[in-house]
């Protein structure tokens, strides 16, 4: 506490009298304790090394022995210590629990735009038929095109247009899991606005992650945008039919993902030829769900929702 | 532009525990391999705390090192970037630190 005046730490706790661990960066402002400088007019201000603040208050001040203050407006610091996606991931859970309580499995598709989400998913609804049961949720900023496809082949669907917003978040599955009702022990495909960027940072409830990334978008792809392919499960490399065309090296594509992503699963395909879809449809088939390794106690459902739907 | 929506959060979450009190100041700890930037955050903090008890209100963010531990040589080294490579050339890397992503306390008037 400063001895001329009383303020201080514990009269008027200030953003950098936090002890926060790592603020000792190198570069990092850190003001040392009250050394600063007064002047004592009413409502007066104080520099504490580089920044300024004044004091509204009125002083009361008999200044003969230990001078008293009445101050009207004393800033406090309240402590959260929270996560700034605490919120959404809450959410999220909540969205988890909801969808093994009706063991249902939820696959977030993600990508940049254009590289063959709905068309992979219009191919799958279609020649899996009736061997697996599923609704498709579809975020897109606007128009529902991609969702008039996935009627098209005979499946529920529900849009998500996000409008400004460049991801789906946990709130907004909620609200399309609502929507879309789905059946129990169905699959749902979460179709999120085609972007390699923002979609990553936001958990909302699902099973897995799917990326998916086309050829012509090059092989340096996961060291342009790392956050994507470190979230992913599985990654679908799409437009194979395509490669003779194209500079894209899989092996490569793979060895990057792998520097970023030690448990990513890999599969090459073409969703407009058909060309490896097999190997999708055992995935769908046989796959574990992260819910799986992440709570061992939904495993049961889970496992056995994959039965079901098929 | 996710930034925008952790403002929006970030916002939210502060209203919720200030109970209208004029917000002064907001600490955050944000890790630069947390997929947030913290200069793109200050932007759309602005643009999305005017009208708001936060409106104006001073947002500093400490920015710590991002930290990898390697499985193999057992060193701990500051990571430059998202590939889990460590300088002896394994790849078989635990992040320590660095993905901090955190509202840590506010100064409310």
């Amino acid at each position: 506490m400063c001895a001329t005046c009383g303020c201080g730490d514990e009269a008027a706790p200030r953003v950098y009298s936090l002890e926060v661990p790592g603020l000792d960066v190198p570069g990092q402002e850190v003001p040392g304790p009250q050394a600063h400088e007064h002047s004592h007019e009413p409502g007066h201000s104080h520099t504490h090394d580089g920044h300024t603040h004044s004091h509204p208050h009125d002083h009361a001040h008999p200044h003969a022995d230990g001078h008293s203050h009445t101050q009207a407006n004393t800033p406090e610091l309240i402590p959260l210590e929270q996560n700034l996606l605490a919120k959404n991931d809450l959410l999220a859970e909540r969205n988890r629990g909801w969808l093994a309580g009706r063991k249902v499995r939820a696959l977030n598709m993600m990508s940049s735009p254009g590289s063959g989400k709905t068309t992979l998913l219009v191919r799958t609804l279609t020649e899996l038929g009736d061997r697996l049961q599923a609704g498709v949720i579809e975020g897109d900023q606007e128009t529902s095109l991609d969702a008039e496809r996935i009627r098209k082949a005979g499946r529920p669907v529900v849009q998500i247009n996000t409008g400004a917003g460049c991801h789906l978040d946990a709130d907004m599955l909620r609200r399309g899991l609502d929507a879309l009702d789905p059946a129990m022990g169905s699959t749902v495909f979460i179709e999120n606005v085609g972007n390699l960027v923002c979609p990553a940072l936001f958990d909302l409830g699902e099973a897995a992650k799917v990326v998916v990334v086309s050829v012509t978008e090059g092989d340096d792809k996961p060291q342009k945008y790392p956050h994507m392919f470190m979230a992913a499960d599985l990654v679908i490399i799409n437009k194979s039919d395509l490669l003779p065309y194209v500079e894209f090296d899989v092996d490569e594509c793979v060895r990057r993902i792998r520097r970023l992503n030690a448990h990513a699963q890999f599969l090459v395909l073409s969703a407009t030829t058909g060309d490896g879809v097999t190997a999708w449809y055992d995935w769908l088939d046989g796959h574990p769900s992260r819910t799986e390794t992440r709570a061992g106690s939904l495993a049961g459902p889970l496992e056995e929702s994959l039965t079901d739907a098929h | 532009m996710h930034e925008l929506s952790i403002a929006q959060s970030l916002i939210d979450a502060v209203l919720d525990k200030t109970a209208g009190r004029a917000v002064m100041g907001v600490n955050l700890r944000i890790g630069p391999l947390s997929g947030v930037l913290p200069d793109a955050l200050r932007f759309c903090f602005d643009v999305a705390s005017a009208g708001t008890t936060l409106a104006g209100a001073r947002l500093l963010i400490d920015e710590p090192q991002a930290r990898g531990h390697c499985r193999e040589c057992g060193t701990d080294f500051a990571m430059t970037d998202m590939f889990l490579l460590c300088p002896c050339g394994s790849a078989d890397v635990a992040v320590v630190s660095g993905r901090e992503l955190n509202l840590v306390s506010v100064e409310v008037a």
